[in-house]
């Protein structure tokens, strides 16, 4: 087991790539630490997979350098990277046994049979697969040959990450509940690093320690759900997590401090950087919005009923603004002010946050 | 009121199929059925025996002979394609322009009719202008299919495995790109090697269609006729002759109709027992 750090890279299918547009990876440098929980989480065709086979070794990366701790491994191939992979579609060996499956990995290293059985079994125990140990694979459901590929890797004491990529995607919803718990409970007992890639925001938010949100090949922020949901660094962030998603809204600059519908804006924390002649919006979730005496005002176009609070839509000139209200609470009619929450509202210059 | 309604109009849709069948399968082999138990004589004049026919067929000689020679010709046959026609899709490039070069090289011999295969490889390979013969016996081995069985029966096999081996690579390659990538991926990461991919991961995926293609092979190659035909008449003497070959010098060389008639029910009998066979057992290890 040990660190996993990925530094400068770059990564194209394309023989020689020209222009960004034919990168699957932009430039990254992302450190897994020993032991964490991670989940990689963006939209599909974002680059999550092709990060996850570059660290799985399935592909080599144009550029740059995988490092298992302080061994480059960048050129190895799967099988000497001691990682474990389970895919969206569970892959199981249909005429083996549940048992021959388990103990597949184990066999092709050589491993003495009797090591085989006993970590077989222990995994087995593990997995809720004991009364299946003995069936053909082949019979089995898509939840129970997940579990398999799952077993497969965790059989080998020595794996360094375990990935999964979208592995409940073919699970029935309430199975998906009971394997997502199974998950969060094996990482606490066996403290191998895993990295979980999804596109499900409530998947990646209850798996994982950290969270790993990309969009079209970039790393736009790592961090736990709490930074994520609090301090989204990317306006891609505020969009993708939280639901509804961050208000995003065009303003000015003046003395350090963003200017909205012809007011000054109170925020917690200074802009940090210039931004000159950058397109610059200002981004606070619906949960940080609040009616008001007096502030920003706006006419309100809908209430939508969520259960335990209304998402109230409304609009400032040509911008829509989302806030919500909790159930019960009486609504002024037509117009009405809105203040926005200083510690939770963030500046952005060309979509990434400088405040 | 439990009333059973009986409507019997749906028999109007299904009728169309069973006069087609009739017209095409029952009918024509009824005929067989009715000179199987009669002797003729020509001029529609009739005489019954029973299963004197059968007997004679089940007791010959000859028709065990042609029998031998027909299982000893499919046996060689499909031991020679299936691995060759898995060895071959196995190879063939998984994307990219040349798949579809492969595949149309591989479809060529299918292409061809029959007969036509059959007087191909009879020029090619006569010893004194075929190109293959002449190449035989310039390596100095004594080769001449016209007048050595041993010859007749190495030529009679390479023709059929060059004309029917792309059928199983055509049906493994189709197996072959239906396996889904993590497959590969996970075998990879399990550190499995190749003979432990093709023997888990390949052979099962390719199960089905590989049954398809021995049933298939079976069949075409029990009842071959046209080929041999057209290659060696059968000869030298009676060395490839097989069944087919020897049913029509009976019905139609010495016009022995009854007896004729008889073989071609017991022969369609045995390729309808095997495909049985062959599908059931196969299948039911499947649902295991």
């Amino acid at each position: 087991m040990s660190k996993i750090s990925l530094k400068n890279l770059r990564h194209s299918y394309q023989a020689e790539p020209g222009p960004d547009s034919e990168w699957a990876l932009n430039e990254m440098s992302v450190d897994w630490s020993d032991g964490g929980a991670y989940a990689l989480l963006g939209p599909s065709g974002c680059g999550k997979t092709t990060l996850l086979n570059i660290i799985s070794g399935l592909i080599e990366p144009s550029v740059g350098e995988v490092w298992f701790g302080d061994e480059n491994v960048t050129q190895l191939p799967p099988d000497q990277r001691n990682i474990a992979q389970v895919f969206q579609f569970p892959v199981v060996y249909d005429t083996m046994s549940v048992y021959d499956n388990l103990a597949f990995p184990l066999r092709n290293r050589q491993v003495p049979e009797p090591d085989v059985d006993k970590k077989v079994r222990e995994i087995a125990a593990m997995l809720d697969l004991s009364e299946t140990l003995m069936t053909r694979a082949a019979g089995l459901t898509a939840d129970g040959k997940q579990k398999i590929s799952l077993g497969r890797g965790l059989v080998r004491s020595d794996v360094n990450v375990i990935m999964f990529d979208e592995p409940l995607t073919v699970i029935d919803p309430h199975l998906k509940w009971i394997l997502r718990s199974k998950l969060k409970e094996l990482h606490q007992r066996i403290k191998t690093t895993m990295i979980y890639v999804t596109h499900d925001q409530t998947e990646a938010l209850t798996i994982a320690d950290q969270v790993v949100v990309m969009q079209a090949g970039t790393v736009v922020q790592i961090g736990t759900p709490v930074e994520l949901f609090e301090r989204p660094k990317h306006t891609f962030v505020g969009h993708f997590i939280g639901s509804p998603g961050m208000n995003v809204l065009p303003c000015q600059l003046d003395n350090g401090r963003p200017v909205y519908g012809g007011q000054t804006l109170e925020i917690a924390s200074p802009i940090s950087q210039r931004a000159n002649g950058a397109r610059l919006e200002l981004g606070v979730r619906p949960e940080f919005v609040q009616l008001a005496d007096a502030g920003i005002p706006v006419r309100i176009t809908k209430v939508s009923d969520a259960g335990r609070f209304n998402i109230v839509d409304t609009q400032h000139g040509d911008d829509s603004i989302k806030l919500l209200v909790p159930t019960g609470e009486t609504l002024p009619a037509g117009t009405a002010h809105l203040k926005f929450d200083p510690t939770h509202t963030q500046v952005y210059a060309d979509d990434w946050m400088i405040s | 009121m439990n009333k059973k309604i009986s409507n019997q109009k749906a028999w109007w849709f299904v009728a169309p199929v069973i006069v087609l069948v009739a017209f095409n399968a029952v009918i024509p082999l009824m005929t067989v059925v009715n000179y199987s138990v009669q002797e003729t004589f020509g001029n529609n004049v009739f005489f019954w025996e029973g299963v004197k026919w059968f007997e004679t067929v089940l007791n010959s000689e000859r028709f065990h002979a042609s029998l031998g020679r027909q299982m000893m010709f499919t046996s060689i046959i499909l031991l020679i394609e299936v691995p060759l026609g898995v060895a071959i899709a196995l190879t063939m490039p998984k994307k990219g322009v040349w798949v579809s070069v492969c595949l149309v090289f591989m479809a060529m011999p299918l292409l061809i009719p029959w007969n036509v295969v059959g007087a191909m490889w009879n020029i090619f390979a006569l010893p004194d202008i075929g190109l293959l013969g002449r190449a035989i016996n310039a390596l100095g081995i004594d080769y001449n299919f016209t007048s050595q069985p041993l010859s007749a029966w190495f030529t009679t096999i390479l023709m059929d495995v060059w004309h029917w081996t792309s059928l199983v690579v055509l049906l493994a390659y189709a197996g072959l790109s239906s396996i889904p990538d993590a497959y590969y991926q996970a075998a990879k990461i399990d550190g499995a090697k190749p003979w432990a991919v093709f023997r888990y991961i390949q052979l099962p995926k390719m199960k089905r269609v590989l049954t398809i293609a021995i049933l298939l092979r079976f069949m075409d190659s029990f009842m071959i006729y046209t080929e041999p035909f057209v290659l060696t008449g059968g000869g030298p003497g009676n060395t490839t002759t097989f069944l087919s070959i020897d049913l029509v010098k009976i019905a139609l060389g010495q016009f022995d109709l009854g007896p004729a008639a008889a073989m071609s029910l017991v022969y369609f009998l045995i390729v309808l027992l095997v495909s049985w066979l062959f599908y059931t057992l196969m299948m039911k290890d499947e649902a295991q």
